[in-house]
């Protein structure tokens, strides 16, 4: 089974209400997540503001922050290697990683899990 | 029945001490004299016999000074009274103590502009509040500290919005439970050590009334009352409801002989106690004198309760303050005119008279015959009525905080809520009940009038923090980009936040009173703007007696007291500085608010 981590910035409040303006990626995402929970997917999440040893203990992610800064957060890992930095995973994205993980994925799952997302060409 | 009425209430104490339960609260706006009715509370509980223990988080307190000892972060027993313990706790240190214990692992391992993101991020007002209520936890719950104690008293009470945040399952699902996850203003509770358990006791104390009396603390003034109304209203909401108020520092008809102004100060204060908010009427109520001792050391708190003022002994006449030299209104307004144009921001707590000020502001320079624009988020329009339309010059408008409020909360639960569960909206409603979301809200409804700033004066009465202005500013970030990217190809560029930052495009002044806690709360406001680069322009010390000729010994008294603030408001805090005078009358209209700039001190 896939393992995703998703090292979020440092925020107050996960809506970011407290801060600006409510970032509506940060619901999106707060939604996908639960829905990705739900499904059975192993998905744990780190907010630089309560849990930055999270961050400076994981080599990929501790590098990407010295050479970029905070802009290269929200970083998702995927078995430990980076996926995306800079945005978050679509529900697509979580899907994929759940597909991958389901024992038994429907037929054309199967086909976009091999090695290509789209399926089209490998 | 002969008996005369006054000797019946003598003898009455105060309805706040009647049977006291385990827990006594004192809450109230920053100055009112909570800390001193703690102390004295503390004081009277143990003199009858009870073993209690005094808690104080005002960092202007001083309860060990007042006691003679050092007291400090542990419960220390008080040598001079039998029975009393105190202990004392700095709501700042703790929020520091729990920033260090986050960040100082990570501090030269993580990037600097990264580690200071962070450190931003636990800066704000929830943080402290969360801290502290995380050192009180202890206190609430069962626990081999307190088991000595029949007493403990709070000079200090957790606001409705930390008490509900607690109470929200939503808000700890997947979090403290876990140990991580996404946590909404809880957030600063992820590295605390408390179990959810505990916080649940602690608050499950909080509302009990067997155990709990929660005391609203006023003034006789309607800023105070408001405030008291207002956390009554949101205590009652979590099924608080059985608050009593304390009414502090009542000026004494008999004080009000001879001295036209003691006259206007009792009248007003006796308007606006038959006029008590709706909420506040109900409640057990008492009143407590103003002295004309200060309220420091043993003896003038052990008076402090007494309803039997009268049979005290008359303090001696003190001699008239000496004469203060202080610049005028007027002559900060001077300096703010010599540029033309620009953003004069008034900052301050609640009740300080930052509206009034800033009328004043804009009418003298009106009266110069600059054209000016007067926002103002004070819900008490009246002061603005009487201005619209009278002056050639000067625009007025103004922003209900409430109504901005409630716009953006609908707006932000229709579009960005949609997709959330009910445990996940009843968090993202109570973040929006935070005061940073008023605070936000009325800022960016200030923020068309700011654009005017370049061609007119503009004049408010409020303010962001500068926390929330970090935060606005997207953590600096954005500003640093195009700081990066316009740096090199030489191009004139500004920020909303560089407008801010820029002494000749904006002047924020500091609005205080002569008293030690609203000065030292006015000087922790300094400190947070300046984290955000802003040097605040002038300091405004307003209704000052000691700016005043006054008669009554009493005022005389509080005159004299004034002159310390004053002096630390000169010497340390602000690098210039206006005093306004204490009027008879309210400063309505352009008249009087010329009164306020012109009155040389």
């Amino acid at each position: 089974m896939k393992k995703v981590q998703i090292f979020d910035p440092a925020l107050c409040c996960s809506s970011g209400v407290c801060g600006t303006d409510v970032d509506q990626k940060l619901v999106d995402f707060s939604a996908d997540v639960d829905w990705a929970k739900q499904s059975g997917l192993q998905i744990e999440r780190f907010n630089l503001a309560q849990q930055p040893m999270a961050f400076a203990d994981n080599t990929a992610v501790k590098g990407l922050l010295e050479r970029s800064g905070e802009a290269a957060l929200p970083i998702t890992l995927v078995d430990g290697e980076v996926a995306f930095a800079g945005r978050y995973p679509t529900r697509d994205d979580l899907a994929r990683w759940l597909g991958t993980a389901a024992a038994v994925p429907e037929a054309p799952d199967a086909a976009a899990g091999s090695c290509c997302s789209g399926g089209a060409r490998c | 029945m002969a008996l005369p009425v006054t000797r019946l209430t003598e003898s009455v104490p105060m309805k706040f001490l009647l049977n006291p339960p385990r827990f006594l609260f004192f809450t109230g706006k920053g100055g009112v004299g909570k800390t001193s009715i703690a102390c004295a509370t503390a004081i009277k509980l143990a003199t009858q016999g009870q073993r209690v223990l005094l808690v104080s988080t005002d960092p202007a307190s001083n309860v060990g000074q007042v006691f003679g000892i050092t007291i400090g972060n542990q419960i220390t027993q008080v040598a001079d009274v039998p029975n009393l313990s105190a202990l004392e706790i700095d709501p700042q240190a703790a929020a520091q103590a729990y920033r260090d214990r986050i960040v100082g692992p990570v501090r030269g391992v993580l990037p600097e502009a990264v580690v200071k993101g962070i450190e931003e991020q636990l800066s704000g007002a929830c943080t402290t509040e969360i801290a502290a209520f995380d050192e009180f936890t202890a206190l609430l719950t069962d626990s081999v500290l307190t088991q000595d104690f029949d007493h403990i008293v709070f000079d200090t009470a957790p606001t409705g919005h930390t008490i509900r945040m607690l109470q929200l399952p939503g808000a700890w699902s997947g979090f403290l439970a876990e140990g991580k996850g996404d946590a909404s203003c809880l957030g600063p509770l992820a590295g605390l050590d408390k179990q959810r358990t505990q916080y649940t006791a602690a608050v499950d104390a909080l509302a009990d009334p067997l155990r709990t009396r929660l005391v609203l603390v006023a003034r006789a003034q309607a800023a105070t009352l408001n405030e008291a109304a207002r956390t009554h209203g949101e205590l009652a909401g979590i099924g608080l409801t059985r608050q009593y108020l304390v009414i502090n520092g009542v000026f004494p008809e008999s004080e009000t002989v001879h001295d036209p102004l003691a006259r206007a100060i009792f009248q007003r204060e006796q308007a606006v106690l038959t006029h008590l908010p709706e909420v506040l009427r109900d409640l057990p109520t008492d009143q407590i004198e103003l002295k004309a001792f200060n309220l420091f050391g043993l003896a003038a708190l052990k008076q402090l309760l007494d309803t039997e003022s009268s049979a005290l002994p008359t303090p001696d006449v003190p001699p008239d303050a000496p004469k203060i030299k202080a610049p005028s209104l007027a002559s900060l307004v001077d300096d703010i005119a010599a540029e033309g144009h620009g953003l004069v921001m008034l900052m301050g707590k609640g009740g300080v008279g930052k509206t009034t000020l800033a009328a004043a502001v804009a009418v003298e320079l009106a009266t110069r015959g600059f054209p000016v624009h007067l926002s103002t988020s004070d819900p008490a329009a009246h002061l603005m009525e009487t201005l619209h339309g009278t002056m050639e010059h000067l625009t007025v408008s103004r922003i209900d905080p409430h109504e901005v409020t409630q716009q953006y909360r609908a707006a932000v639960l229709a579009t960005k809520g949609a997709k959330l569960d009910a445990a996940g909206r009843a968090v993202l409603e109570e973040d929006l009940r935070s005061p940073c979301t008023e605070e936000i809200a009325v800022f960016q409804a200030f923020s068309r009038v700011i654009r005017e700033a370049g061609k007119k004066f503009v004049v408010m009465d409020t303010a962001p923090t500068g926390h929330t202005l970090l935060l606005l500013d997207a953590t600096g970030a954005y500003h640093r980009d195009i700081v990066r990217q316009m740096g090199s190809s030489g191009r004139h560029f500004t920020t909303p936040m560089m407008q801010l930052q820029d002494p000749k495009q904006t002047k924020v002044l500091i609005v205080t009173l002569a008293e030690t806690t609203p000065v030292l709360e006015a000087a922790n406001l300094q400190t947070d703007l300046r984290r955000a680069g802003i040097e605040p322009w002038a300091w405004v010390i307003n209704s000052s007696i000691a700016a005043i000729k006054v008669t009554s010994p009493l005022l005389k008294a509080r005159a004299r007291n004034e002159l310390v603030e004053i002096e630390a408001v000169a010497t340390r805090h602000a690098t210039r500085y206006a005093l306004v005078p204490l009027l008879e009358e309210e400063p309505i209209g352009v008249q009087r608010l010329q009164q306020l700039s012109e009155q040389e001190a």
